[in-house]
């Protein structure tokens, strides 16, 4: 099979070398050969990328992709062929897995998982306690050597301040940048809360995960950043207060970094009063004035990431009463088609600045030097291409195990044709090619 | 009306009107020999209770067979809902028995509106979880109407658990859809933020609301430990919010006092005054039957090409 | 037939008429009870109660039956059957009972009242009182008095009006177009 590819006539996009104009793509043996109208040779596989966008490939950096432990609801495997679908080229693995990534032997487990799988690059997250407890430290070091570099115990808040500063700090430690991530919110006020505390919670009888709960949190965890001099990023933020606090934060020099997930930046909590448990996730999907502190947010860069927070669950799980159903919502396939049709066609964001946000950015964070382009000659051919008017509809069948979609049955307009993980494609006409 | 009882937000004023006009017919027919008509002869009910209730459940049934519907009770008492078998499960089972219409109750909210997407029949709401019961409510307003004469314009005050009450979400929504003046009273603790966007009032001072009333409407409250973190004790519960004669003595002579059952003697309200003539606590059961007549005749007596 | 066939002076002597005929036929006005069907039968009811009282001097009792519950078209139309009240203040039990309607058509609303009049009580008989016989049967009904014939074909319409009402009295019968 020839190594030697064309993507021919698309409309290159690329935040890092500031490129926005339609050129030719030359990939030979897994690298960027060219960029620009140039010959690529007889024996080149032509991929006709008029109309299309080429961007750097996308890097999600919040996903569960629950093995080992949870293979019924999604395996590496599977969750990279649904990455690779939705045009995503490396994904953060986050560590609630059973047993939890708090040691390297899962970091070495995972990451050969997804090697074998080929169909995307999986970047491990450790988490920061021991088995999520929030009690002591895991072995940062022992996994920063085992190439972590973000840690988090997502699912949880870390309970204490003095855990979270002490995790902080300990993480100044080492000669790289390493990240602690925090599911922000507060967990005595979201004690068997389901949905955002509002008026909509009130009258469908479902208890409540009020805002605040995570604005204490966030201000919180900025605080101790701020003190202790670390390096915080604040996981899928639901609320427009938390934006603000992490505006002033920024503007008073605090080192953290921000991420929203699609659904949060799509959706508004009146969509519950049908009690579809695809839409419960925590944090929970807020208000119409939260959604629109989060765009604008994204827009000016206080949020810097967009991650999916992809958290797959079986059938049944999802198919229960309210509330026992676990919360989370799938976002590879969909993640890309999402910010396009609620944010790049509505004129609130720049398609640069989409691509800045769910390629660069993420990929800066999690040290994936090969990812996030720039697309130039001798970088790694991982891309994505899309056509960001083709319009479809979210129904089965998904490349993920499951179907736990927040978007089941929305109609996107948006979508990967092609992926290429070290110019290989994991996805033609868009369907993973294994 | 809709195909569905989920909520009483499913009702508009002449929706309920309609419920309890009709309800007052089937109350002639309780009063018969003959209790039952042939309305819904053939038609299957399902109960399906995941709550122990009894009164609400004899209430359906009864309400059924005087339709002459053939009932099935699946309920947690009977062990029929095993605890293992999903939601999902049981609404195949049911559909594959050919249940014309569901009625069910269930600890989760929301519950009700997923069973609609699993059978094909009509779905009543008979409670769930801390979200509506709106047969209840129902009945409740036919008590009213027809001890009072109007809903226009009465006024009324909820008193107790809001927060963790059904009952007083649906009854609530209820009457201020029929224009009543609605003031809901307890600790604020018990009180929802957001209770105002319903169209009523908040007041934490019984005393004050009592002179005012056509209708004191007392809920249950929980002493269970899990409630104890929203008020001290039952005392001083029942120092503040408790229902006592003396408190009666200060409502309106021609008022009411209701309250949906099982009662908290001593806690919510006293002994002597869950006894008094003025306590509509009896006539409760027999609206309850008419009012469910009344649902399931005008559910099951349109046709499901209907409007939705 | 077209337009109005019957009005004001037509309809009081025909409930004259058939207040006469029920007296003849049942011997006077003892043992005899008038329950209209609910909603236009229960004011001819009325009507025809106070005829015979005119005539014989004795109150008969009336009462007014809602039959909705006994239809058989329940379930079957978009929205369920409107009901009306029910209010019958003697025991039909051993009395010969004169249902009275506006109109007589396919005889299912009268079916329905003889099943809903058997589970109130055993009338020694049942008679049957209409205003207006417009035919096309589709059970073995027929009525003992008729105020009048009007042939009319299936798709027509006919409307009674009653005075008490809808403000005056009139049978009308509209052509299907």
């Amino acid at each position: 099979m020839s190594e030697h590819l064309l993507i021919k006539g698309g409309r290159v996009v690329d935040p890092v070398s500031g490129r926005d104009e339609v050129a030719d793509v030359v990939v030979i043996d897994g690298r960027i050969d060219a960029v620009g109208p140039g010959s690529a040779g007889p024996q080149a596989e032509v991929i006709e990328a008029g109309g299309l966008v080429v961007a750097p490939g996308l890097v999600d950096l919040h996903a569960h992709l629950r093995e080992p432990g949870f293979e019924h609801k999604e395996t590496v495997e599977s969750g990279c062929r649904a990455a690779a679908v939705g045009g995503f080229t490396a994904v953060a693995a986050m560590a609630n897995t059973e047993p939890v990534t708090d040691h390297a032997a899962i970091v070495h487990e995972v990451r050969d998982l997804a090697v074998v799988a080929g169909l995307c690059e999986v970047f491990p997250v450790g988490a920061i306690t021991k088995g999520l407890q929030g009690e002591s430290l895991a072995e940062l070091g022992e996994m920063v050597e085992a190439g972590v570099r973000v840690f988090s115990d997502d699912g949880n808040c870390v309970p204490t301040a003095r855990m979270l500063r002490n995790a902080l700090t300990y993480a100044r430690a080492f000669p790289v940048e390493v990240v602690i991530a925090d599911h922000a919110e507060e967990a005595s006020l979201v004690d068997g809360g389901q949905m955002h505390e509002g008026v909509h919670s009130a009258a469908l009888g479902l208890r409540g995960r009020p805002a605040e709960a995570e604005e204490i949190a966030v201000a919180r965890d900025l605080a101790i950043a701020g003190m202790t001099g670390g390096r915080l990023h604040l996981c899928h933020l639901s609320s427009a207060r938390s934006v603000e606090l992490v505006r002033r934060a920024k503007a008073d020099g605090v080192r953290v970094t921000a991420e929203v997930t699609p659904h949060h930046l799509a959706l508004t909590d009146d969509a519950l009063v049908t009690y579809d448990t695809n839409l419960k996730v925590h944090p929970p999907i807020r208000t119409s004035e939260d959604r629109q502190a989060l765009r604008e947010g994204v827009a000016d860069g206080t949020i810097d990431v967009i991650a999916t927070d992809h958290a797959p669950h079986a059938v049944e799980e999802k198919e229960a009463e309210f509330d026992r159903s676990p919360p989370g919502t799938i976002g590879f396939e969909t993640a890309l088609a999402v910010v396009l049709t609620e944010l790049v066609h509505t004129g609130a964001l720049g398609l640069s600045q989409m691509i800045e946000a769910m390629s660069r950015a993420p990929a800066r964070i999690l040290g994936a030097a090969d990812h996030g382009g720039p697309i130039e000659q001798g970088r790694p051919a991982n891309l994505v291409i899309f056509d960001p008017d083709a319009e479809w509809l979210v129904e089965p069948p998904f490349a993920s195990k499951a179907r736990n979609s927040a978007f089941m049955g929305a109609r996107l307009r948006g979508r990967v044709t092609h992926t290429l993980l070290w110019g290989r494609l994991t996805v033609a006409d868009g369907k993973a090619t294994a | 009306m809709n195909r569905h009882l989920l909520s009483m937000h499913d009702l508009s004023a002449e929706d309920v009107t309609r419920v309890l006009d009709t309800a007052e017919s089937f109350r002639e027919v309780g009063t018969r020999v003959i209790k039952k008509v042939p309305a819904l002869r053939g038609r299957t009910v399902v109960n399906l209770f995941y709550e122990n209730s009894t009164r609400t459940r004899i209430s359906f049934e009864l309400a059924a067979k005087r339709l002459s519907a053939d009932v099935i009770n699946f309920t947690t008492s009977g062990s029929s809902v095993s605890k293992g078998e999903s939601l999902k499960d049981t609404a195949l089972t049911l559909q594959a028995m050919g249940a014309d219409a569901v009625v069910i109750r269930h600890g989760s909210s929301g519950a009700p509106h997923q069973l609609t997407t699993w059978v094909r029949g009509h779905v009543l709401n008979a409670g769930d979880g801390t979200h509506e019961h709106p047969t209840q409510a129902l009945l409740d307003l036919y008590t009213m109407r027809e001890k009072l004469g109007r809903l226009d314009g009465l006024r009324v005050a909820i008193v107790g658990d809001v927060l963790h009450s059904r009952v007083a979400r649906s009854l609530s929504f209820g009457l201020v859809t029929m224009g009543a003046e609605v003031t809901l009273v307890g600790p604020p603790t018990l009180i929802p933020l957001e209770a105002p966007t319903w169209g009523v009032q908040v007041d934490y001072d019984i005393e004050a609301v009592l002179p005012k009333l056509d209708v004191c409407y007392m809920l249950r409250v929980q002493t269970e430990r899990q409630r104890l973190e929203y008020f001290p004790s039952v005392r001083e519960y029942s120092r503040l919010f408790g229902l006592t004669s003396r408190r009666v003595a200060q409502l309106p002579e021609h008022a009411l006092v209701m309250h949906p059952g099982p009662m908290n003697r001593g806690v919510e309200i006293d002994s002597d005054v869950a006894d008094l003539p003025r306590s509509t606590i009896e006539d409760q059961v027999t609206n309850g039957i008419a009012t469910r007549m009344a649902l399931l005749y005008l559910l099951l007596g349109a046709s499901d090409g209907g409007a939705p | 037939m077209s337009g109005k066939v019957m009005d004001a002076a037509d309809i009081r002597r025909a409930l004259t008429r058939i207040a006469h005929e029920i007296l003849e036929r049942d011997r006077g006005s003892e043992g005899v009870a008038i329950v209209g069907i609910a909603n236009r039968g229960d004011d001819l009811a009325r009507r025809l109660a106070r005829q015979l009282h005119e005539i014989e001097g004795v109150e008969v009792p009336v009462g007014v039956l809602d039959i909705t519950f006994y239809r058989d078209d329940i379930g079957l139309t978009s929205e369920a059957p409107l009901v009306h009240e029910t209010r019958i203040p003697f025991d039909v039990t051993g009395e010969t009972v004169v249902l009275v309607d506006d109109v007589l058509f396919t005889g299912r609303t009268i079916r329905a009242a003889m099943d809903a009049l058997m589970d109130l009580g055993r009338p020694r008989r049942i008679q049957l009182a209409v205003l207006v016989d417009r035919g096309h049967r589709e059970l073995p009904i027929r009525a003992d008095y008729v105020g009048k014939n009007v042939p009319t074909s299936r798709a027509d319409q006919v409307r009674v009006s009653i005075e008490e009402v809808d403000g005056e009295d009139a049978v009308v019968v509209e052509g299907a177009r």
